[in-house]
């Protein structure tokens, strides 16, 4: 009836939670065993998974980096996972006091801690909500407090395409984003996919069910099908490359070679 | 950073490229390599200082340690790779000019404290970390909570608030739980609801499926059901509901409890009996009505080999009288009586009497031997008339007319037989009333029925079907034709022509006496005008139209009489209104006065049929009329010869009366020359009757007039 959308039946810490598997490969503990046990497994058909992670923050704090430099003081992360560090609003704040930020997540565990991180901060907030329902992502409260859709918004998608299932239209809720955005706002974007990762594909496919065994299926894409979630976008330079291409503040060939894996881009609405 | 080349600046820096690259590849950080470089560049310079220094080695070897962790150099692997380079390079590029045997123990030391420190670190953090997610868990499991509270308070409130009864029970019968609705319908506590079973709700109006669809629903193989049944209440009451039961399943989908839902329907069932009563009954005597009589005399006339019915056809005598001298409410007490009366004498299985509609009613009998008990049932019924009915103290005698038909079942149908006793009660009535009539086929294909003839007249006057014929009134002093008066004929297509008195009543009753009247009038005007035109020298003709009671009291009457005396160009004294005794009986102005105005106008309104109701003749002053019409029944008497000397005398009476309130006297039915010359004697100014004319055509009136004028 009136529960709200993305609040869960109940909270099972026993499953697996993708924000806390993210967080276990960044050396954090804000994880349980179950979710360490999820990400030892995977990490034994691909050992160099931190090293992947790693690389979308650096891509992360790149792209942000480059958004103030644009003059976009607004930013909505949507799978914005467990905070630990590096996060948005430490280098948006850090190099703008007063920039906004909001986070979006549907693990109701990360969004509890992120509010419990942001506590005191009256310039960015945590939300529950699910990116395959991009209207109540717009319409929650925090979205409709920090920020401003009339001017131009960074909206990040970083490493949570490739967990939306082609059946519930990924690129129908990247484009009602889209359309929501004022001229000149950024999609800062990354995804996984088979192409780059220095490992035979049928190995990495052995991370790809482990996901599927903890029912939150990774969905590879190719480069192309990840281009066109920039539909209606002009790349920036220089378009949708590997992590460690992307703008890179010191010799690529010196990054593990597990960070070349999915590819990152920039674009802006015209 | 400007190092010169070999000095200890630069070699600290290359000390801290070496440890740089040894860890960063375990580290979590997202800084680049160079990045990270310059993060432990001020780690290597603390390391080096504590290396060359006596005291604080121990705490700077912790600092370290912890440092490493607050770079997110949390992979125990980043630890044994820092020591590992601490050991061989440390010494090697920062231990200057110390001695190398102190300098390798501090080293050694340095590394132990670095190790405790970092592990310190690690703990603490890890535990932070693992106590910030716990909380987080919490944090979100009481948000669901409280969702998944607030979700269930409002169900709660929808499942006792809602305006249905509601019960949830397992598989066996057992009933879990009711809401307030259920209770309040049953009138039960929720503990009695805990110790019946639903297969205990049963209820003799069950439909015979009510049990089926139960136990299809309890095995899984049906997944909802809708009924309407019936319960008892604790106080033997029943209670009538509309009942939905679905089946509701487990996550695995299977049978688990069943949900009742139950909408009280009592009062719109007893509701829906009270209309069916009140549409099947006589509001004024609670007898079935006409529909209920039909419905039943359908399945009499329909039942099967052996089975007969017997019908009687009861119209009260003179009710109308009743009606109009007693009034309305007079009347209805009256049929309720009636009513009573009848119905105690139809007690008997496969008896029923019903009201038809006025002072119509009939009595139903059914069965193999009818022929004998329709005659009984007749008798009982004119038996219960004969005590008189007590109206406002006045003692009423009641008689009634009855037409029986009586016959084997699924030869006729019930219009037909039920025109069959119509016109055989008529048969009764026309026999002087008071008695039944059985009837009789020969008789029932000759008669005209009221009901032909009332459904035929709208039509008549269209296709002019009537005409009208003229009997001549003559000037008892000097044999003169004055007039004459106009009487309506109906050509009847199959019963051909019918006198006023078959059909005046019917067109009074249906309100075509109004239209009819007006035909009447003007055909009778135009008649006039004709006559004058013709006969100039005959003196004033008159022509004399009656008019019907219901006329008499039409809004339109002073205006369509005069309308149609200006278009045909004639006088209003030309006209003669005749208006019976009895309708102006209880007269009041408000009657009187349309009347009053024609007379002012110059039309004669003569008084019809003078001397058969009780002639209240000091009415006679304020009544607008200036002729008498004496009824025939007074001029009956003097047919013989010698008169009877007292009609005689109340005849010039009446005359006497008359010339001395200034009103002329008519006489009817003149047959004989004697009467004429009697009735001269006594005084009466005109007569009409067979001895001069009987009603005629316009043409015969000429051959009076001529007749009269050469004679």
């Amino acid at each position: 009836m009136d529960r709200p959308a993305w609040a869960p039946r109940s909270i099972d810490i026993s499953v697996p939670s993708v924000a806390r598997i993210y967080d276990y490969y960044l050396g954090g503990s804000h994880n349980f065993e179950v979710d360490r046990e999820a990400a030892r497994k995977a990490m034994e058909f691909m050992p160099g998974l931190p090293k992947v992670m790693q690389a979308n923050r650096a891509f992360m704090q790149r792209a942000v980096r480059f958004a103030l430099g644009e003059g976009i003081d607004q930013f909505l992360d949507v799978g914005s996972g467990i905070p630990t560090f590096g996060n948005v609003h430490e280098v948006a704040q850090s190099a703008r006091p007063g920039a906004r930020v909001v986070y979006i997540d549907h693990d109701p565990v990360a969004v509890a801690h992120s509010q419990a991180v942001l506590a005191g901060n009256e310039d960015a907030a945590a939300a529950a909500a699910d990116l395959r329902k991009p209207l109540e992502i717009l319409a929650s409260d925090e979205v409709q407090r920090l920020i401003d859709l009339n001017r131009p918004v960074a909206l990040l998608l970083v490493a949570i395409l490739h967990f939306v299932e082609d059946e519930d239209d990924p690129y129908g809720a990247v484009a009602q984003l889209r359309d929501a955005l004022a001229p000149g706002s950024l999609l800062i974007l990354t995804h996984a996919s088979y192409e780059g990762i220095p490992l035979p594909a049928e190995r990495a496919a052995g991370t790809v069910d482990v996901y599927k065994d903890i029912r939150n299926p990774l969905i590879m894409r190719s480069r192309e099908e990840i281009a066109q979630f920039f539909e209606g976008y002009d790349m920036v330079e220089p378009g949708l490359v590997s992590m460690p291409h992307w703008r890179p503040r010191t010799a690529p060939e010196d990054e593990d070679p597990y960070a070349f894996s999915g590819f990152a881009g920039v674009g802006r609405t015209a | 950073m400007t190092a010169e080349p070999d000095g200890p600046k630069d070699r600290l820096r290359r000390f801290a490229t070496i440890w740089s690259r040894a860890v960063f590849p375990v580290t979590s950080t997202s800084l680049t390599r160079p990045e990270f470089e310059q993060q432990l560049l001020p780690l290597a310079r603390r390391l080096t200082d504590a290396l060359h220094s006596r005291a604080a080695a121990a705490d700077e070897g912790r600092a370290v340690g912890a440092a490493l962790v607050a770079a997110h150099c949390t992979d125990p692997e980043a630890l044994t790779r820092t020591l590992d380079c601490v050991d061989a390079y440390l010494v090697l590029y920062c231990g200057e000019d110390g001695d190398p045997e102190e300098l390798r123990s501090r080293c050694a030391r340095l590394q132990h404290t670095m190790a405790a420190g970092f592990a310190q670190a690690l703990r603490e953090r890890t535990l932070a970390e693992q106590e910030a997610i716990s909380a987080a868990a919490l944090k979100a499991q009481g948000v669901v909570a409280q969702a998944l509270h607030a979700t269930e308070a409002r169900f709660r409130a929808v499942f006792e608030g809602a305006a249905i009864g509601i019960s949830i029970a397992d598989l066996e019968g057992n009933i879990l739980q009711v809401n307030g609705a259920l209770l309040r319908m049953f009138g039960l506590t929720e503990q009695h609801f805990h110790t019946r079973n639903v297969k205990a709700w049963t209820h003799p109006e069950d439909a015979p499926q009510t049990w089926t669809l139960y136990d299809e629903l309890v095995r899984g193989e049906r997944e909802h059901y809708h009924v309407e049944k019936a319960f008892y209440r604790p106080d033997g009451t029943v209670l009538w509901t509309n009942l939905t039961v679905s089946l509701l399943r487990d996550a695995d989908g299977n049978p688990q409890y069943q949900l009742a839902l139950m909408e009280d329907t009592t009062e719109r069932r007893l509701l829906n009996l009270r209309l069916r009563y009140e549409a099947t009954h006589d509001a004024l005597t609670g007898l079935p009505n006409r529909t209920f009589f039909f419905e039943r005399l359908e399945k009499a006339l329909g039942a099967g080999d052996g089975q007969r019915f017997g019908l009687c056809y009861l119209d009260l005598d003179g009710f109308k009288t009743v009606n109009d001298s007693l009034g309305h409410a007079a009347g209805d007490r009256l049929l309720v009586e009636v009513a009573d009366r009848l119905q105690a004498c139809a007690t008997a299985p496969g008896e029923m009497v019903a009201r038809l509609g006025g002072d119509e009613f009939v009595a139903l009998t059914t069965g193999p031997d009818t022929e004998r008990d329709v005659d009984e049932l007749a008798a009982r019924i004119m038996n219960a008339l004969v005590t008189p009915v007590s109206i406002d103290g006045r003692s009423l005698t009641v008689r009634g007319s009855i037409g029986i038909v009586e016959g084997p079942s699924g030869e006729r149908s019930p219009a037909e037989v039920l025109r069959s006793a119509d016109i055989t009660m008529y048969r009764a009535k026309s026999a002087g009333g008071n008695r039944f009539e059985l009837a009789d086929e020969e008789a029932d294909a000759r008669a005209i029925t009221r009901h032909g003839l009332t459904t035929a007249l709208p039509t008549a006057l269209d296709r002019g079907e009537f005409f009208i014929e003229y009997q001549p009134l003559v000037h008892l002093g000097d044999g003169s034709v004055r007039g004459a008066e106009a009487l309506v004929r109906w050509l009847h297509p199959q019963h051909g022509v019918l006198g006023p008195d078959r059909f005046i009543p019917l067109a009074e009753h249906t309100g075509l006496i109004v239209p009819l009247g007006r035909w009447v009038l003007e055909q009778s005007v135009r008649q006039a005008r004709e006559w004058r035109e013709r006969y100039v020298d005959a003196g004033p003709l008159r022509i004399n139209v009656n008019l019907s009671p219901c006329q008499l009291t039409h809004p339109a009457l002073v205006q369509d009489t005069v309308d149609i005396l200006e278009r045909a160009g004639v006088a209003p004294d030309a006209l003669c209104l005749e208006v019976t005794e009895s309708a102006l009986i209880g007269a009041d102005d408000a009657l009187l006065k349309p009347l009053r105005r024609l007379a002012e106008m110059g039309v004669d309104i003569a008084l019809d049929d003078f001397g058969t109701g009780y002639s209240n003749l000091a009415n006679l002053r304020r009544l607008p009329v200036s002729i008498l019409k004496l009824d025939r029944s007074f001029t009956q008497s003097m047919q013989q010869f010698p008169a009877d000397p007292v009609d005689l005398k109340i005849v010039e009476g009446i005359v006497a009366l008359a010339h001395s309130l200034d009103l002329a006297v008519t006489v009817e039915g003149v047959e004989t020359g004697a009467q004429a010359e009697q009735l001269r004697i006594l005084g009466c100014d005109t007569a009409q009757g067979w001895y001069y004319a009987r009603p005629g055509p316009p043409d015969r009136l000429h051959d009076l007039a001529l007749v009269d004028a050469t004679g």
